[in-house]
């Protein structure tokens, strides 16, 4: 059928004629490695002794690839690598920047944390219906997300992460769980139509999709070009992803349905997704015009983190409280881009890194709140203090980070926010920053004060818990029973991350402050996709 | 669905549709056609044959369970992707050989490899979505 004149055509001058650098391949493992995994999870479904162990396999093989991009981002600047060899901006390109490859690592460990979790959290039956798959699934979507150099790959893998997550959000099948995976799956649907035209309006502009080749034609045709509406709609979109204010409603009524190391998964990395998309869209596609709409971004941003805030204190179930605590976080990463400026964007992305690693120890935490507890209401939980002490100190320590306070990780993005707000004048962003961080201050220590400090009444010793341990005779952190080193390890590593980024801070504020300036100045970007400079 | 004539005409038409969806899969190379119009037509098969003669039928006859299936062709396109790496060029280049089988020359590629995935990725979803639709329905 395939007539031989068809493939006569000359193809050099399609196709990148230089050698692919071995390093270039890490490029692409990340989501190589997921999608293989989770295609051989789904292969062995009913061997679900087995998922655990080659999910975790697969995942710790991720986060040492993530290390190694990151590494070789961190030395030789960003790596591209063109899908089946066509030469840009026709292929897809595969484009990592520090920005990219930093975010990519947090979600690998996250991911890694989670699963480990999973081992106890999620039931047999929970395994059959293809916990690890689609975990190794959202993660290939998440991976493929931070690191491909094209917009409508973008969008590609968002759609990766939403099927994905739906799977996810209603595993167990109990009518709350399809009540919040309704309203998370038609908000989401709308996010994604709304990135799609954006996208479309994009290409009918631009006649371009790779984002190196948008980034070096947009200055030239932002005098011309509808870029502004364009840009308010990308806007929208992301922020809806996001979770910001006006349009964050799925938010809180569907991160406390699912199982807790679901909730954990989604909060750590599903709108900072979003949060990712919308700085490279706005930061280094579209600088222009981010410059008009920081106002909008801005204002957007302080109710936000307000309005999350005040939303945690008014809040009974830890997973509800939880929730809002991921909207305040993504307020101040929304500051950093309405400031903008390569300090203030450092400060954002530094942000994101810390909620990625903080939101997910925080929901795995609550977890085992409500494990040790008997329940996720504040009026069930109280005396934890006295039955695990170690634990309380690692949620104390957590909440301060969670609240932006000294010495742990959320403080440092905060205090850099904070300055860059009040170095452009903007002195409501700062104070609307250091006010939610007193709200959040205030939620958590109302958190502390019911859960952890107030004596433990006589009556709670029946664990609501089928099966589980009764609450007093739990050893905090000892880890004498096998189940509780895999509930406790990952809260541990997590929260070393979020200790030690709190009193090392300075390799990463480094490294943030480079990936934001690069995402302001994408001339290096530009020319890891376009080496031979050919600027048009 | 328990018409005789339906009962009767259900095999023949659902091996006419598999036949089908592979001719057009192996089609698609060139002309339309492709991976995942083949791959729904391959489930609407086995949808078919599902409503003559029930569920139980079909996950018989499959063998393996539809989304093993879809995992299986996921495997696939994704390790057609890689078969480059050996060779320097970038992920998911096409790798073509041509081998002579019986006197006639055959050109393999991993494009061909990666689109059989898809297939299979899409007839076991649809599949995997059409029986448990199915299934709603018998109870």
């Amino acid at each position: 059928m395939a007539s031989p004149a068809t493939t006569a055509v000359d193809l050099t001058a399609a196709l990148v004629a230089a050698p692919v650098d071995s390093t270039q391949w890490l490029a692409v493992l990340p989501i190589g490695i997921c999608l293989g995994v989770g295609a051989l999870l789904m292969m062995i479904r009913h061997r679900t002794e087995w998922h655990a162990p080659v999910a975790l396999a697969g995942l710790a093989i991720l986060v040492l690839v993530d290390i190694l991009l990151l590494s070789k981002v961190l030395t030789n600047g960003p790596l591209t690598m063109m899908m089946g060899r066509w030469r840009p901006p026709f292929g897809i390109a595969i484009t990592v920047d520090l920005t990219g490859a930093l975010l990519a690592l947090a979600a690998a460990i996250v991911a890694f944390a989670c699963a480990l979790y999973a081992k106890i959290d999620i039931s047999t039956s929970g395994r059959r219906y293809g916990f690890y798959p689609l975990l190794m699934v959202l993660m290939a979507g998440v991976s493929g997300a931070f690191l491909t150099g094209d917009l409508f790959n973008l969008y590609v893998w968002f759609e990766v992460l939403l099927i994905s997550s739906f799977g996810l959000l209603i595993l167990g099948s109990e009518r709350a769980q399809i009540d919040g995976a309704l309203k998370y799956a038609v908000l989401n649907l709308i996010a994604t139509t709304l990135f799609l035209i954006a996208t479309a309006y994009l290409y009918a502009i631009f006649g371009t999709l790779n984002m190196a080749d948008i980034a070096r034609k947009a200055p030239a045709l932002s005098a011309t070009a509808p870029l502004m509406t364009l840009a308010a709609l990308f806007v929208l979109a992301f922020s809806m992803k996001a979770a910001a204010f006006p349009v964050n409603f799925w938010l809180p009524a569907s991160y406390h349905t699912p199982r807790v190391v679901v909730s954990a998964l989604f909060a750590g990395l599903l709108t900072k997704v979003g949060v990712y998309a919308l700085l490279r869209v706005m930061v280094m596609l579209l600088p222009i015009e981010r410059e008009g709409l920081s106002f909008a971004i801005a204002v957007m941003a302080a109710l936000t983190m307000i309005l999350g805030a005040m939303g945690a204190l008014a809040q009974n179930d830890i997973r509800r409280f939880l929730g809002f605590i991921v909207i305040a976080g993504i307020g101040n990463i929304l500051a950093g881009v309405a400031i903008g400026g390569a300090v203030a964007v450092g400060g954002a992305i530094f942000y994101a890194l810390h909620s990625i690693l903080l939101m997910t120890a925080l929901y795995l935490v609550s977890g085992e709140m409500g494990r040790l507890g008997g329940g996720f209401g504040l009026d069930r939980l109280r005396g934890l203090w006295t039955s695990a002490p170690v634990f309380a100190a690692v949620c104390l320590a957590l909440f301060f980070a969670a609240s932006g306070l000294p010495p742990f990780s959320g403080f440092w993005p905060k205090a850099i926010l904070v300055k860059a707000s009040l170095d452009i004048g903007a002195w409501w962003l700062a104070a609307s920053i250091l006010v939610s961080g007193f709200l959040m201050t205030m939620a958590f220590g109302r958190l502390f004060l019911f859960a952890f400090w107030r004596p433990a009444a006589e009556t709670v010793t029946t664990p609501a818990v089928p099966g589980g341990p009764p609450p007093v005779s739990v050893p905090s952190l000892s880890l004498a029973r096998s189940e509780n080193r895999w509930r406790l390890a990952p809260i541990v590593i997590l929260s070393a991350f979020v200790v030690g980024f709190g009193l090392f801070p300075e390799r990463l504020i480094l490294a943030t402050q480079q990936a934001a300036s690069d995402l302001a100045d994408p001339s290096a970007y530009i020319r890891s996709v376009f080496p031979e400079g050919d600027v048009r | 669905m328990n018409t005789l004539i339906f009962r009767t005409f259900a095999p023949f038409l659902t091996a006419l549709m598999l036949l089908f969806s592979i001719f057009v899969l192996l089609r698609g190379h060139n002309e339309p056609g492709g991976g995942f119009i083949g791959g729904l037509i391959g489930a609407s098969a086995f949808a078919i044959y599902g409503i003559a003669f029930g569920v139980q039928a079909v996950r018989r006859a499959l063998w393996f369970h539809p989304m093993s299936i879809a995992g299986c062709g996921l495997l696939i396109s994704t390790l057609s992707g890689f078969v480059s790496a050996p060779l320097g060029l970038p992920f998911m280049t096409g790798v073509w050989i041509y081998p002579t089988l019986f006197g006639v020359e055959v050109p393999l590629a991993t494009v061909v490899s990666f689109d059989i995935g898809v297939y299979l990725v899409v007839v076991g979803t649809f599949t995997s979505i059409a029986l448990a639709l199915e299934e709603r329905d018998d109870a």
